[in-house]
């Protein structure tokens, strides 16, 4: 039987009458990048701090390399953490900090300081082991909470939301160097954030939690491509979902009557029956426009507003009453003559394929 | 802009001008002429004879008779042991009440602070009704205590028993001894040192703790190496607040101490009120002023600065 870095069967966390962690079950192998996205309050930061042993279970257990960890305290665990706002000893300078895991294992002197200066060294701190925390950016605080807790060679390294404190620019290059640096170490990574692009630019696998469940599993092109429901396709990045009934299911295929006009079909999803009412989402970078009706689906609607971003050109239209589709297309230059204007009357396009059929 | 600076400061001066000459008349005038009346010497009906001599520091400060050393010795001893008994109740007391909840917390500072909105001499006078003889621990002790283990003795004769019931027929010396005085300057002085503990433990982020629990610190190593050094700060200025107004108490000593148990406190009163010696009483004064002074010079020059660099960052 392989043995997982982490696994949680069943973890169930109660504070008082609310429940923070409802019956959660993860595997997560050694070396994985793995990342648990969802809103505040979904309850991603307390499972990290379940494995952590900051908080124990109410029900279930966690098990690290195996080992069923019951009720043992956070010093008895293979694990570190980085906290969400570094929590670097201020009253320690770099240096005592990087080393203070390593004291407190009573490794010897001359090997702390050797294994300190190449952890201060692995994450482009060197020479700074005299300073205090209160001297370094925000940055280079981040850097210095991340060696902290490398220094110690962790099974599993837990990281809570370890980018938010920063700036846009920072937390963009900051995202590829620890997934550089996770790589070359090759140490289990769990990581809490609700900033569903860093969880996509990251990881090896997402999980998306809402009130507490964990509502899909999977690598970041299934969690995007894929979407297991209605919450995960909204939350991550931008889905537009179109009212659908179902018409006939085929063994490949099922006809929907869309906005109670138009045929279209779409792949076939279980648990389905005839006459249900789904919902069809559909990326908006995966629908296009054009001035007539083209073959496949197809449908009609007019434009309601178009929004110049760059990068890309961005297109409200209108296909009913109540709904409104919001579509991309990259500016590919010669923009000026394949712009369609306010008002226009349109036809939508999409491929079979990438529309996903959401039970509600 | 230049014409506006010398305005500006005397606006200023305006401002702080009422308090300014409070505190030359009431403070630095007062302590000028204790320093100068130090250097004098005792006229023959009680007056000071102004002149400049250090007989009376020298008097204080005799090698070959030591009455006074003594007892200022003795009074630093008392006035540390109250420290450390105040630290030892007080520090557990500002964790205790800092794990309540915010709006809990408050109440619990209040009932704290309570006791002290009743006249200081009243509440030194309750501690007499407790500890003396026929008080309250003693009657405890001779009574219901003593009844107790000679009860015990009646229905277990083989028990030996008889020391205690001895021990317990009298009452305890409680009363006019440096117990007494330590237990009251404790009593009196314990919320200010609880107060500042406090403000540093609710201060603390408990994320360093969770920190140092991660880096595998046990909860002893993670107190000791994370939590004491962090609220050190509000440790030291409650160990102040409690070992100078200890060192110069005289009420305390002179209600709850007996007669050997002088502290230097009653030494300066009985100069200035018995011996009507005013030029020695403001020399020992003097002298114990400036062992203050320097005692908190060297508290803000460690913590105080560095604590808010810190905080700065």
């Amino acid at each position: 039987m392989k043995e997982f870095a982490v696994e949680l069967t069943n973890v169930v966390k109660k504070f008082g009458n609310v429940t923070a962690v409802n019956n959660v079950s993860l595997k997560i192998p050694d070396g994985e990048f793995f990342s648990l996205l969802g809103p505040s309050g979904c309850g991603k930061t307390t499972t990290l701090r379940l494995i952590g042993g900051f908080e124990l279970p109410t029900d279930g257990e966690v098990f690290i390399q195996g080992e069923p960890q019951g009720y043992k305290p956070p010093f008895r665990r293979p694990v570190n953490t980085v906290f969400q706002n570094y929590a670097l000893f201020p009253h320690m300078n770099v240096f005592q900090n990087v080393a203070f895991g390593l004291q407190m294992q009573k490794i010897p002197k001359h090997e702390i300081e050797k294994r300190v200066n190449e952890t201060l060294e692995m994450v482009h701190l060197p020479k700074m082991g005299s300073r205090k925390p209160n001297q370094l950016s925000g940055g280079q605080q981040q850097r210095v909470a991340l060696a902290r807790a490398l220094i110690n060679h962790p099974k599993v390294l837990l990281l809570d939301e370890p980018l938010g404190a920063l700036d846009l620019k920072l937390r963009k290059a900051m995202q590829l160097e620890l997934k550089d640096l996770q790589q070359r170490v090759g140490i289990t990574f769990i990581y809490v954030t609700h900033d569903q692009e860093e969880a996509l630019t990251m990881s090896d696998r997402i999980a998306v939690m809402k009130f507490g469940k964990v509502l899909q599993v999977g690598p970041p092109e299934e969690i995007y491509e894929k979407p297991a429901n209605v919450f995960v396709a909204d939350f991550i990045g931008e889905t537009n979902f179109i009212n659908a009934r179902i018409i006939s299911i085929n063994s490949n295929d099922v006809g929907l009557l869309v906005e109670e006009q138009f045929d279209v079909s779409s792949t076939r999803v279980p648990d389905l029956s005839t006459n249900q009412d789904v919902s069809l989402a559909v990326r908006p970078e995966k629908l296009s426009i054009s001035k007539d009706k083209l073959e496949g689906i197809s449908i009609p609607g007019s434009i309601k507003e178009v929004i110049y971003i760059g990068t890309d050109i961005r297109y409200e239209v209108k296909i009913s009453e109540k709904t409104t589709l919001a579509i991309r297309e990259q500016n590919r230059g010669d923009i000026a003559a394949q712009r369609f204007v306010k008002g226009e009357r349109v036809y939508i396009n999409w491929e079979k394929s990438n529309a996903t059929i959401l039970i509600m | 802009m230049t014409d506006k600076k010398p305005r500006r400061n005397w606006r200023l001066f305006g401002l702080i001008f009422p308090s300014l000459f409070w505190l030359v008349i009431f403070f630095l005038i007062p302590l000028f002429l204790v320093m100068a009346m130090s250097f004098g010497k005792r006229g023959t009906y009680g007056g000071v004879i102004w002149s400049l001599n250090l007989e009376n520091f020298s008097r204080f400060l005799n090698p070959a008779d030591p009455l006074y050393l003594r007892i200022f010795f003795r009074t630093i001893l008392i006035a540390g042991i109250t420290t450390f008994v105040a630290f030892l109740l007080g520090y557990p007391l500002a964790f205790w009440i800092a794990s309540f909840p915010s709006n809990r917390r408050n109440t619990l500072i209040l009932l704290l602070m309570i006791p002290f909105w009743t006249n200081f001499l009243i509440r030194t006078y309750a501690w007499i009704l407790i500890l003396r003889d026929q008080g309250m621990v003693n009657t405890l002790w001779t009574g219901m205590i003593n009844n107790l283990f000679i009860a015990l003795q009646a229905a277990i004769p083989y028990l030996p028993l008889e020391g205690v019931i001895n021990a317990t027929s009298r009452p305890l010396p409680l009363f006019g001894t440096d117990l007494a005085i330590i237990i009251g300057l404790v009593y009196a002085w314990l919320p200010d040192m609880v107060l500042p503990c406090y403000a540093s433990v609710e201060r603390l982020d408990r994320s360093l703790v969770e920190a140092a629990q991660d880096l595998y610190a046990n909860r002893v190593r993670s107190f000791l190496r994370v939590v004491f050094p962090l609220t050190l700060p509000g440790v030291i200025a409650g160990s102040i607040l409690v070992f100078i107004p200890s060192l110069g108490a005289y009420v305390t000593p002179d209600l709850l101490g007996g007669a050997k148990s002088i502290m230097i406190g009653n030494v300066i009163y009985s100069q200035f009120m018995s011996a009507r010696d005013y030029p020695f009483g403001a020399a020992i004064s003097f002298i114990l002023m400036t062992i203050m002074l320097f005692g908190t010079l060297i508290y803000f020059r460690l913590f105080v600065g560095k604590g808010q660099s810190e905080r700065h960052g």
